[in-house]
C-alpha cells in the first residue's frame, strides 16, 4: 500500500478548471486592443464607401480638415507608398487572388470599402470630420445576389492551401440512375457575418525610437506581425503585435483586417501612436461566412443502404480573391457508399471576400448533407438514427483510410439515451402538446483534428512558481486555462502557482488560432517544455543530500505532484522541487520546446484520418399557426479524444450549439442588390439567439482514448458544437410539422406560409 | 455626430423656449436619439435635455384615469402597481419591447416618439425619403422584410416600431403636449400619422412642441386583454406583427373590444369597423377571423414582407382568443401561449 500521506492531489488534464483569466475579464483588468492607454495618441475614424463597384471621382476633404484637432485625412491620393507586389500582402491563410489593400486606388470593389481615414487629436473630432469627407463616385454595374452570381461559378485553378478536393469512387451517376431509392434536392445557407462582441480594433503604440507595439484584435499575433513587417518594412524586432485578450472572433480575425493596416500606415505616416476601431456597421464590410448552394443526390437500396453520394456545391467569394471551403467532402468521408462524387465551385460577387467562420465548410456542408440524409431516411422508412448506423463507416469512406479513432457509435448511443430517442414516434406531426407540435430530429457532426507546429516556454523559479509563455491566442475559448492544466498535470503544481502569458508576437512561435487545434498543439508544446523542466529538476535532485531519488533513471520513474518528485517504485522517497533547485544552486529553470508533427506523424497523417465526431439530438416545439419555433432541448454527444478542461470544453460546445441555433433559425445578412450593400448591419436587425430562445442544452463527452491523433490525445472542441446542430433542428422541424425546409435560416416567414 | 449646443432647462416654459427654432431635438433617455445622432441620421444643432423637467410622475387624473409623465421610464411605468392592476395591457406591451436595460433608460415620451427601424433610414449611405426628402425610398422593392403592409405611400413604407404605442392606441390614451402656442391634448389615434407625401413627419406634433404626459382614460381592461408580439426571435427584436386587444365581456358576449396592430403601418393600426362586428358576439374563432379580415382589408405586401398578411391575420385571431379566455400572453415565459 502506498503511504497515504504521499497520495498526490492532482489537478491536471481532465479537471474542470475555471478560466484563469476570468477574474481579470470581469473586473476590467483584461485589456482588449482598443483599451490600451497610450499617451499622445491620434484617433483614426474610417470613412466607408457608398457604392459596390466603380471608382472614386473626387474627394473633398476641405470641411473635414477644417475641424479643429484634425491632423490628417488619408485617402488613396495622399497615402504613403506601399509595396507593389501582392506577395507582400499575403497573410498566413494565403487565399489565392489579390489581397485587399485599403486606400490603394480609386477603384471600389465592395460597398463599405474604406475610402478615407481621418486622424484627429480626439475621437469626437475624428468622427465628426469623417462625416464631412465628401466622396463622389462613378458607379459600375455590380452584383451581390448569390443566385445571380451562380451563372459565373467556376473552380479556381489555383486552390487555397487548406482546400481538400473531393475524391470520387465508382460511378455515382450510374448508381444513382439505378438506385431503388433516390433523393435529390437543392440546399442553401444564407450569408452570415461573424459578429464577435469585440469590434476589430488596433492601438499602435509608436515608441519614437523606431519601434512600435501594435495591440490588435486578431487570432494570431505572429501572422499579423509578418504581414505588417512585409508591407511597412519593419523588422520583427521593431514591430511587436499583442493580442493578449480577444473578445471573440469566430474566424474574422484569422486574416489581418483593414483597420490594422490603416492604423500602422497612419502611425508610420504621422510618426505617432494611433487607434482605429471599426464600428459595428463596419464589421459587416469584411469577413463573412460564404453563402452556399448545395445540390445533393443520394441513391440507396430499398433497405436504405447508400449506393451513391453525389454533391455539387458553390460558395460565394469576392471578385478579387477565391476563398474556398470544403463543402462536399464531409458526407463522403462519413458514410459508406461504393459510389461517390463531389463537385465544387466558387461564385464571385461584388463584396469583400468571404472567410472562414466557425467550422468553415463543415458547418455548411455537413449540416446541409445531414438534412438530405434525414430526407432519405424517411423515404426508406428507417429511423433517422438507425439510418446513420446502417450507413456507418468504420473507415474514412472518401480517403479510404482508417481513423485514429472514431467513437461516433458511442456518441450516437449515449446521446440517444440521454435524449430518450427510443420513445420517438416515427411519423411527422404525430407528437403534440397543447397547441404545439413536437419534433425530434438528429444529425451527425464531423470536423477535423489537427496538430500544428507550436512552441512554448516553461520557466520555474525557486519560489515554486511556473510561468508558461507562447504566442498562441485565446479568442475566448479558454486556451490559457488549458495550458495551465497541461502544465499542472506535467509538473504536479497547483494551478494557482502557474501563470500563463500568451497573445504576443515576442513569445515562442505559434500559428494563427483556428480549426480547433490550439489546445492540441499548444498543449503539446507546453507538455514538452514542462517535461524538459522536469528533467532538469530530476538532475538537480541528485544534489540533494542522500539522493533519495537515486533509483529514478528518467522522469518516467517519478510522479510530479504537490510540488514534489515522488519515486514511483517507493513513494516514501520524494524530493520537493524547491529543495532540488536549492541544492543545485538554481534560481530559475527555463526551457523552450517545439511540438511538431514528426516524420512518423506526417506519414500517419497520410495513412490515417483524424476527425472529431458528434451526434446531435434536438427537440423543437412549433406553434404552426404563428410560425413560432422553440428549440426546447439539445443533446450534443461529442467524441473529441481527450478533454483537457471539461468546463471550458463544455462551454465551447454550448456556444457552438447556440450559434448552430442561430444558423438554423436566425442568422442572415440581408443584401440590397440595387445598392450592392448589406442592409441589416447592426445587432438589432442581424439576429442571433438571445436567452429567451435558449432552453436545455446537454453536452456529453464520450470516452475516446486516442494516443495517436495528437501528442496529448486531444482533438479539439472549438468547432464541432456548431456542426450539424442546425440540421438536427431542421430535421426536428420536419418531424414536428411535415414541412421540409432546405434553406437556412428557417425564419418565421418560411414557416408561416400564406 | 455633428456639433451641437446643449441646454438642460429645469422648467417647462424654459424648455419650450429652448426648443423653438430649426434643428432642435429634445433629449430624454437618449436610447434612440443618441444612436441616430451617432449615425448622422439626426443632426440637431441644439439638443435640449429635458430630463430635469418635473415630468417623471405617474398620477391619478380627475377623470379617474392615470397620467403617465413623459419622463417616467418605461420600467417605472410597466411596474407601477396602478398600471399593472388597471392597465395590464400597457404593462405587458412595454415589457414586450427592447430589454430591461433599455427600458430602464427609455422614457414614455421618448418611446412614442422613437423613429422607425427601417434599415435605409438608419444608413446615410442609402436613399430614404424620411431622412432626406426627395432621395427616394430605398426599401421599396428591396429589403423590406420589416416594413408596412397597411397605409403605405409611394414615398415611404416604414413602420412605427413602438410596442407601447400599440397598447396606448387600444386603450384610447391621449397625448398631452405643450408648445409656444400653448397646451394641446391629442387623441392617440391622431398622434401618429401615415407617411402620405410627407414621410419625414412621424406624428402631428408641431415644431418645438413637447410631450408632457400621456393620459389613460378611466376605462380599465384588466381581465380580458392580451399583447401578442411576433418577431424573429423570442425577445429583443422589434415586432414583425403585434396585436393589442382590450376586451370587455358581458355574459360571455363581447360588450366592447379594441384591436390595435403594431409592425404593420406607420402608426398603430386600428379600425373601428373591425371592432364593431364583434360587438354582441360570443367569442369564437370564426368571428375573430372576420374581424381580422376587416382590420387587414387592403393590406398589401411589399415583396419580402408578404408573409405579414397571413401572420397578422393569425395573430389577431390568437390575441382575441387569449383576451377572451382571460389568458393573456406572458412576456416572461419563453413561449407563445
Ligand atoms: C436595440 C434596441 C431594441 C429596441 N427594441 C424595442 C422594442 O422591441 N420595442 C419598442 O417599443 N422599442 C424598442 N426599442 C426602442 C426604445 O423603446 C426607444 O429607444 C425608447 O423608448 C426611446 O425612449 P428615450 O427616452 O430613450 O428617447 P430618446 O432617444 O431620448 O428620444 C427619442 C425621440 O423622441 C423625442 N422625444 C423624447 N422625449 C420627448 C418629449 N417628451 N416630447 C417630444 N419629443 C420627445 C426625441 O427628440 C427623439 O426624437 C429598442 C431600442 C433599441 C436601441
Ligand atoms: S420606407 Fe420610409 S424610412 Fe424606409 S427608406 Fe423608405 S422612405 Fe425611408
Amino acid at each position: 500500500m502506498p503511504d497515504t500521506r504521499h497520495e498526490p492531489i492532482r489537478v491536471g488534464i481532465g479537471t474542470p478548471l475555471d478560466r484563469v483569466d476570468g477574474p481579470d475579464k470581469v473586473t476590467g483588468q483584461a485589456h482588449y486592443a482598443a483599451e490600451y492607454a497610450v499617451p499622445n495618441m491620434l484617433y483614426g475614424v474610417i470613412v466607408s464607401g457608398r457604392i459596390a463597384r466603380g471608382r472614386i471621382t473626387g474627394i473633398d476633404e476641405t470641411a473635414a480638415r477644417a475641424v479643429p484637432g484634425v491632423v490628417e485625412v488619408l485617402t488613396h491620393r495622399n497615402r504613403p507608398s506601399t509595396p507593389w507586389l501582392d506577395r507582400n500582402y499575403k497573410d498566413e491563410l494565403n487565399i489565392p487572388g489579390d489581397p485587399f489593400r485599403a486606400l490603394e486606388s480609386e477603384h471600389i470593389l465592395f460597398s463599405g470599402q474604406p475610402v478615407a481615414l481621418v486622424l484627429a487629436e480626439t475621437f469626437e473630432a475624428a468622427r465628426f470630420a469623417a462625416s464631412l469627407v465628401d466622396v463622389s463616385y462613378e458607379a459600375a454595374a455590380h452584383n451581390i445576389d448569390f443566385e445571380a452570381s451562380l451563372a459565373e461559378r467556376f473552380l479556381p485553378s489555383k486552390k487555397r492551401n487548406s482546400y481538400h478536393p473531393p475524391k470520387n469512387h465508382g460511378d455515382a451517376d450510374a448508381a444513382f440512375a439505378a438506385a431503388e431509392l433516390k433523393h435529390e434536392a437543392r440546399y442553401h445557407l444564407a450569408t452570415e457575418h461573424h459578429n464577435p462582441m469585440e469590434m476589430h480594433a488596433t492601438t499602435v503604440d509608436w515608441h519614437g525610437d523606431g519601434t512600435l507595439t501594435v495591440y490588435d484584435k486578431n487570432q494570431g499575433s505572429q501572422g499579423v506581425q509578418s504581414y505588417l513587417c512585409n508591407i511597412f518594412g519593419f523588422s520583427k524586432k521593431e514591430l511587436r503585435v499583442v493580442n493578449a485578450f480577444v473578445g471573440g472572433a469566430f474566424g474574422s480575425g484569422l486574416r489581418p483586417q483593414y483597420q490594422v493596416y490603416l492604423a500602422v500606415m497612419a502611425a508610420k505616416h504621422t510618426q505617432r501612436s494611433v487607434r482605429v476601431v471599426m464600428t459595428r456597421q463596419q464589421m459587416f464590410t469584411h469577413a463573412h461566412r460564404p453563402e452556399a448552394d448545395y445540390t445533393i443526390r443520394l441513391g440507396a437500396e430499398a433497405t436504405g443502404k447508400l449506393t451513391s453520394i453525389d454533391g455539387d456545391a458553390t460558395t460565394s467569394t469576392s471578385r478579387f480573391e477565391n476563398n474556398m471551403e470544403d463543402i462536399v467532402i464531409w458526407g463522403m468521408i462519413n458514410y459508406a457508399s461504393p459510389n461517390m462524387k463531389g463537385e465544387y465551385c466558387v461564385a464571385p460577387r461584388d463584396t469583400y471576400t468571404s472567410a472562414d467562420m466557425r467550422a468553415p465548410g463543415a458547418a455548411t456542408g455537413m449540416t446541409l448533407f445531414e438534412i438530405a440524409m434525414d430526407e432519405l431516411a424517411y423515404k426508406a422508412k428507417v429511423d433517422p438514427l438507425d439510418f446513420r448506423l446502417l450507413n456507418y463507416s468504420d473507415i474514412d469512406a472518401m480517403y479510404r483510410t482508417p481513423f485514429t479513432s472514431k467513437a461516433l457509435r458511442e456518441a450516437y448511443r449515449d446521446g440517444a439515451a440521454a435524449f430518450g430517442w427510443d420513445s420517438r414516434s416515427p411519423e411527422p406531426r404525430s407528437m403534440k402538446e397543447g397547441r404545439e407540435l413536437i419534433g425530434w430530429g438528429m444529425a451527425t457532426g464531423l470536423w477535423t483534428a489537427e496538430f500544428v507546429k507550436t512552441s512554448a516556454k516553461a520557466k520555474l523559479t525557486a519560489d515554486g512558481r511556473l510561468e508558461i509563455t507562447s504566442a498562441t491566442s485565446d479568442i475566448g475559448t479558454g486556451t490559457g486555462t488549458v495550458l495551465v492544466l497541461v502544465a499542472a498535470d506535467t509538473l504536479g503544481l497547483p494551478p494557482d502557482r502557474i501563470s500563463v502569458r500568451i497573445g504576443d508576437s515576442d513569445l515562442p512561435h505559434s500559428p494563427v488560432q483556428g480549426g480547433s487545434r490550439a489546445a492540441a498543439s499548444g498543449g503539446a508544446a507546453v507538455q514538452l517544455a514542462c517535461e524538459a523542466v522536469g528533467k532538469r529538476l530530476l538532475k538537480a535532485a541528485e544534489k540533494v543530500d542522500g539522493q533519495p531519488l537515486h533509483a529514478a533513471r528518467s522522469i518516467e520513474d517519478v510522479i510530479f505532484a504537490d510540488g514534489r518528485m515522488i519515486l514511483k517504485s517507493d513513494p516514501s522517497k520524494a524530493v520537493s522541487c524547491a529543495d532540488a533547485m536549492q541544492a543545485a544552486g538554481l534560481e530559475v529553470i527555463e526551457e523552450e520546446q517545439t511540438a511538431q508533427p514528426g516524420l512518423a506523424d506526417r506519414i500517419s497523417q497520410m495513412t490515417r484520418s483524424r476527425n472529431v465526431h458528434s451526434a446531435v439530438f434536438a427537440e423543437v416545439r412549433v406553434d404552426e399557426e404563428l410560425g413560432q419555433i422553440r428549440v426546447t432541448r439539445i443533446v450534443n454527444a461529442v467524441a473529441a479524444g481527450r478533454i483537457i478542461n471539461p468546463k471550458t470544453a463544455r462551454s465551447q460546445i454550448l456556444g457552438g450549439v447556440v450559434m448552430g441555433m442561430g444558423m438554423a433559425l436566425h442568422e442572415e445578412t440581408l443584401g440590397d442588390n440595387r445598392l450592392g450593400r448589406w442592409m441589416n448591419h447592426n445587432l438589432a436587425e442581424y439576429h442571433i439567439p438571445v436567452n429567451a430562445d435558449v432552453h436545455d442544452i446537454q453536452v456529453i463527452f464520450v470516452d475516446e482514448p486516442d494516443p495517436d491523433v495528437t501528442p496529448l490525445g486531444v482533438k479539439g472542441v472549438g468547432e464541432i458544437g456548431i456542426v450539424s446542430t442546425a440540421a438536427a433542428i431542421a430535421n426536428a422541424i420536419f418531424h414536428a410539422t411535415g414541412q421540409r425546409h432546405r434553406s437556412l435560416p428557417i425564419t418565421i416567414d418560411k414557416l408561416i406560409g400564406t | 455626430m455633428i456639433r451641437f449646443d446643449y441646454a438642460r432647462p429645469t422648467d417647462l416654459a424654459e424648455a419650450v423656449r429652448e426648443g423653438s427654432g430649426e434643428q432642435v431635438a429634445y433629449l430624454a433617455g437618449g436610447t434612440n436619439l443618441v444612436d441616430l445622432m451617432k449615425e448622422n441620421v439626426a443632426r440637431p444643432t441644439r439638443v435640449v435635455d429635458i430630463t430635469r423637467l418635473p415630468l417623471a410622475d405617474i398620477q391619478e387624473t380627475e377623470a379617474g384615469g392615470l397620467r403617465l409623465g413623459a419622463l417616467a421610464t418605461n420600467t417605472e411605468t410597466a411596474y407601477d402597481e396602478r398600471v399593472r392592476a388597471r392597465y395590464p395591457l400597457l404593462s405587458s406591451a412595454i415589457l414586450a419591447g427592447a430589454t430591461a436595460q433599455l427600458r430602464n433608460a427609455a422614457t414614455n415620451g421618448g418611446n412614442i416618439n422613437q423613429r422607425t427601424r427601417c434599415y435605409y433610414f438608419y444608413d446615410v449611405g442609402t436613399p430614404c425619403n424620411k431622412r432626406a426628402p426627395g432621395q427616394g425610398c430605398g426599401a421599396l422593392g428591396e429589403v423590406n422584410r420589416i416594413h408596412a403592409i397597411l397605409g403605405t405611400s409611394p414615398q415611404c413604407i416604414a413602420t412605427h416600431p413602438s410596442d407601447m404605442a400599440v397598447a396606448l392606441a387600444a386603450l384610447k390614451a391621449e397625448v398631452r403636449v405643450t408648445g409656444a402656442e400653448g397646451d394641446r391634448v391629442i387623441p392617440f389615434s391622431d398622434y401618429h400619422r401615415l407617411p402620405s407625401d410627407e414621410p419625414w413627419r412621424d406624428n402631428t406634433l408641431r415644431p418645438g412642441e413637447l410631450v408632457t404626459g400621456i393620459d389613460l382614460p378611466p376605462e380599465e381592461f384588466s381581465t380580458n386583454y392580451s399583447y401578442l408580439k411576433l418577431r424573429d426571435r423570442l425577445s429583443y427584436a422589434f415586432a414583425l406583427v403585434s396585436v393589442a386587444v382590450a376586451m370587455r365581456l358581458e355574459e360571455n358576449r363581447i360588450a366592447e373590444v379594441r384591436i390595435a396592430l403594431g409592425g404593420v403601418a406607420h402608426k398603430p393600426w386600428r379600425r373601428e369597423e373591425a371592432e364593431d362586428i364583434l360587438l354582441g358576439v360570443s367569442p369564437d374563432r370564426e368571428a375573430f377571423g372576420r374581424a381580422a379580415e376587416v382590420l387587414l382589408d387592403g393590406a398589401k405586401g411589399q415583396g419580402a414582407n408578404d408573409f405579414k398578411i397571413p401572420m397578422a391575420r393569425k395573430a389577431i385571431v390568437r390575441a382575441l382568443e387569449q383576451a377572451a379566455a382571460g389568458t393573456p400572453q406572458s412576456q416572461t415565459d419563453k413561449r407563445i401561449a
